[in-house]
Order: structure tokens, then C-alpha cells, then sequence
């Protein structure tokens, strides 16, 4: 029965989790321009984008990073599929690392010496967040006594009120996760910085536009982690869960726009502190409850 | 109009230029114009660039980096040579070294002259090579389809 759910979770994840996804991506492009003083670009935008990187010739390095991307758009419909048909939160948490791991091998791939830093970087990226992640998993398995999301449904109050510094924890690792500004160190959105696009730098029409798809993924699971903490009850905390992702999702676009990014050196620290002190003091703190 | 047009990334080269023109295409792109209106931002990088703005000259030692990036960019492409000298040369057109504007190396699409070029014509330029890209990108589906 969880093996038909999850499926059935994975291919409505593949399908509704790129059109949200794009919609947040161009909603997140038209508040930055008006936190820059600019009007923006349409909503659809990345869409646009995303259409004519598909149109574009087909030109690889080395012949196998689009199909490296392939298995990290896989790997990330799957760990949405687990993660929204309330399945097992932690293989989620692994899966998404499994398509993290995809798209550095594609950045690898190309053999390419800015391609090599940003995939580099990612690595670090994800060695600075995966501590965090994994603590927050385990803070949800104390408080809810079950790894399954769907399990939160059960509870007599959300999850947040036992497990509040696991959550600020989180929302410090999301802007790695999401890859912004302060910590966007192995890719870049914007020009004339010194990595020029670092990951992506090989990469261009088709396997570009798996890059994108991906993210617009990522984006909503994070952002739908981000609402499970908040989820009690019945179905009806859903709404304040979306409620607080779609907050969650603000904040990150004011740090983005706010903050210089930083050396990997203090983003690797930090992380791992603030995952040590809120991470690590939460999981005490239930362990003596 | 066809996707192309609608998110047109560019790549900047100053190629032997005195810099009057590179200012003015950065001053282009600068919140002022907001071209990401348009869907236009600035890539450099080339693989993931429609459009090339040459600025500047081409000489015997940049010759070969505007080769470079043309090849390097992925087909639907076009080029915007902006300002005089990546026209014809312009002032610096009889130096020893300078072979001439930028069509000596590649091929352009679409000349912005003006010594310095101004905003207006880059956007003007850029609006015009838009209407080639699209055709370009017309031809390589069709070309696909035949394949
Ligand atoms: S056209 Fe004029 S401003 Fe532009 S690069 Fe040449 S000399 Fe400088």
C-alpha cells in the first residue's frame, strides 16, 4: 500500500511540483526586482526560459551530463513523492542528497576547471547542510515518535511547539539549501562574479533546463518541509503550513537580496554550529522529556 | 514570436575598446532600463548567451578570444556589434595592429553604431537582433524536424 502511495505521490510531485515551482521562481524574480527598485520580469519568466533553453541546439562536453541530470530530476520527483504522500521523512531527506549527488557528478563530468570549483562547492554545500538535515529528522522522530509525515496528522499539537530550535536550525541551512546569497558559493544567478556559473558552467540548452526543473522541485519540497513542522490534527493545518512556507520562502528572498555571499570556510562553520547548538540541544532537550 | 525572443541572455566582450562603449552597455543593463523586463540578463557565460555585444575592435590578440566565444555559444545565436569601432573600427581603424570591426572575425547580425554608443541604440539593437533570433530559431526546428 505505502509502495502505490508513494508512487502515485511521485508522479502527481512530477507533474504539479514544476508548474508551483515556476511560479514561485518568477515570483521570487519579480520581488527581487522590486526590492531593487525595478519592475521585473512576467511571472512566467522562467517558463520562457525554460522553453527556449529546450529549443536550443544540443551541444555537450561530455556526452553524459544530461543524463547524470535525468537521474537527479528522478531522484528528486521521488523524495517529493515520499515526502508528500506522508511518507518516510528521512528517506526523503536521503533521496534529495541522492539528486544533490546527481548534479555534481554532472558538474564533474565536464572536466571543465570552473565547472570542477562549482561542483567543489556544492559538495561543501552539501556537507554544510546534511548535519542540520539530519538532526531535524531525528527531532521530528522524537517529537512525533515517527518518521512518517503523514503521522503528524495524529498529533494533539504541531511539532514546532517541541522542536522550535530544530526549525530555526532549519530555516539557517534552507538559504544553503536553496542556494541563495549569503550562501549561493557553487553557482550564481547573476553575472560578472568571479565563478562565472560554476556548476553549470558546461552545461547548456536541454540539460540547462533539467538544471532549472530541479530547482523549481527542490524549491517546493524544502518549502514543504518548511510547512511540516506546523502540521497537527487534521487536514485543516495544511493551510497554515503553506501559510508559513510561503513566509519562509519571503525571508529567503530578503536575505538573498540583503546579504554579500560568504567564504565557504564560515559557511561550513556555522552550519555546523548552528546544527550542533539548535540541533544538538533539541535532541537532548526530548531525550530528557 | 517564438520562446527564443522572450528570454534573451547576453554575453558582453570589450574587445579592443576604450571602454566608452562597455560602460554604456553596462549602463544599459543597469536598473535604470530594467531589461529583465524583457527577460534579457546578463549571462557571461557564454554557452548559456543568445546574444553577443561586441564591443570595441578586434586586433591579433583578441581575435581569436571573439572566435572563441562565438564557437563557444549554442546555436540560436546572434551577434550586436555595438559602437563604431566594432562597426568598422572607427577611430582606432588605421592603428598597426587593429584588423577592423568586429565582422572581420565573425559574423554580425546587427551593427549599433555611435562613438559612444548610447543605451538607447544597444536596446534598439538588441530589439532588432530579437527578430533574427527568432527566425534563427524558426530554421534550426525546422532543420531538426528534416534531420
Ligand atoms: S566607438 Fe568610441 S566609445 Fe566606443 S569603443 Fe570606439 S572609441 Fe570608444
Amino acid at each position: 500500500m505505502t509502495f502505490i502511495n508513494t508512487l502515485i505521490g511521485t508522479v502527481a510531485f512530477a507533474i504539479l511540483a514544476p508548474i508551483v515551482g515556476c511560479l514561485l521562481a518568477g515570483l521570487d524574480r519579480i520581488i527581487s526586482a522590486r526590492m531593487q527598485g525595478r519592475v521585473g520580469p512576467p511571472l512566467l519568466q522562467p517558463y520562457y526560459d525554460v522553453r527556449k533553453l529546450i529549443d536550443k541546439d544540443d551541444v555537450t562536453v561530455s556526452g553524459v551530463d544530461g543524463v547524470y541530470m535525468t537521474c537527479a530530476l528522478v531522484f528528486t520527483a521521488f523524495a517529493g513523492g515520499i515526502f508528500f504522500s506522508g511518507g518516510n521523512l528521512l528517506m526523503s531527506a536521503f533521496i534529495i542528497t541522492m539528486a544533490a549527488l546527481f548534479f555534481i557528478m554532472a558538474a564533474y563530468s565536464s572536466r571543465s576547471p570552473y565547472a570542477e570549483v562549482g561542483a567543489g562547492r556544492e559538495t561543501l554545500q552539501v556537507m554544510s547542510y546534511e548535519p542540520m538535515v539530519l538532526l531535524m529528522a531525528v527531532c521530528f522522530f522524537m517529537a512525533a515518535h515517527s518518521f512518517n509525515v503523514g503521522d503528524a496528522f495524529k498529533l494533539n499539537m504541531p511539532v514546532i511547539t517541541l522542536i522550535w530550535p530544530a526549525f530555526i536550525g532549519f530555516l539557517f541551512i534552507l538559504t544553503i539549501k536553496l542556494r541563495k546569497s549569503p550562501f549561493d558559493i557553487s553557482t550564481s544567478h547573476h553575472a560578472h562574479q568571479e565563478l562565472v556559473k560554476g556548476t553549470t558552467t558546461e552545461m547548456s540548452g536541454k540539460t540547462l533546463a533539467k538544471v532549472e526543473i530541479m530547482h523549481w522541485c527542490e524549491n517546493v519540497l524544502f518549502l514543504g518541509w518548511t510547512g511540516m513542522f506546523f502540521l497537527w490534527g487534521g487536514p485543516l493545518s495544511i493551510i497554515l503550513a503553506v501559510v508559513v512556507a510561503l513566509a519562509a520562502w519571503f525571508f529567503e528572498i530578503w536575505v538573498d537580496n540583503n546579504f554579500a555571499r560568504v567564504k565557504w570556510q564560515l559557511m561550513l562553520k556555522s552550519a555546523w554550529i548552528v546544527a550542533l547548538v539548535c540541533g544538538g540541544v533539541n535532541v537532548v532537550f526530548l531525550a530528557m522529556l | 514570436m517564438g520562446y527564443a525572443t522572450k528570454s534573451p541572455w547576453v554575453i558582453h566582450y570589450d574587445a579592443s575598446s576604450c571602454n566608452g562603449c562597455d560602460i554604456e552597455v553596462l549602463a544599459a543593463l543597469c536598473p535604470g532600463f530594467d531589461v529583465e523586463r524583457f527577460g534579457i540578463i546578463n549571462t557571461g557565460n557564454p554557452k548559456h548567451a543568445d546574444i553577443f555585444l561586441v564591443t570595441g575592435s578586434v586586433n591579433e590578440r583578441n581575435i581569436s578570444v571573439v572566435k572563441q566565444i562565438y564557437d563557444q555559444m549554442v546555436e540560436p545565436k546572434v551577434v550586436v556589434a555595438c559602437g563604431t569601432c566594432a562597426c568598422s573600427g572607427g577611430i582606432f581603424h588605421d592603428c598597426y595592429n587593429v584588423i577592423g570591426g568586429v565582422d572581420q572575425a565573425i559574423p554580425v547580425d546587427v551593427y549599433a553604431p555611435g562613438c559612444a554608443v548610447r543605451p538607447e541604440a544597444i536596446i534598439d539593437g538588441v530589439v532588432q537582433a530579437l527578430g533574427i533570433l527568432d527566425e534563427k530559431s524558426k530554421a534550426l526546428k525546422a532543420a531538426k524536424r528534416g534531420a
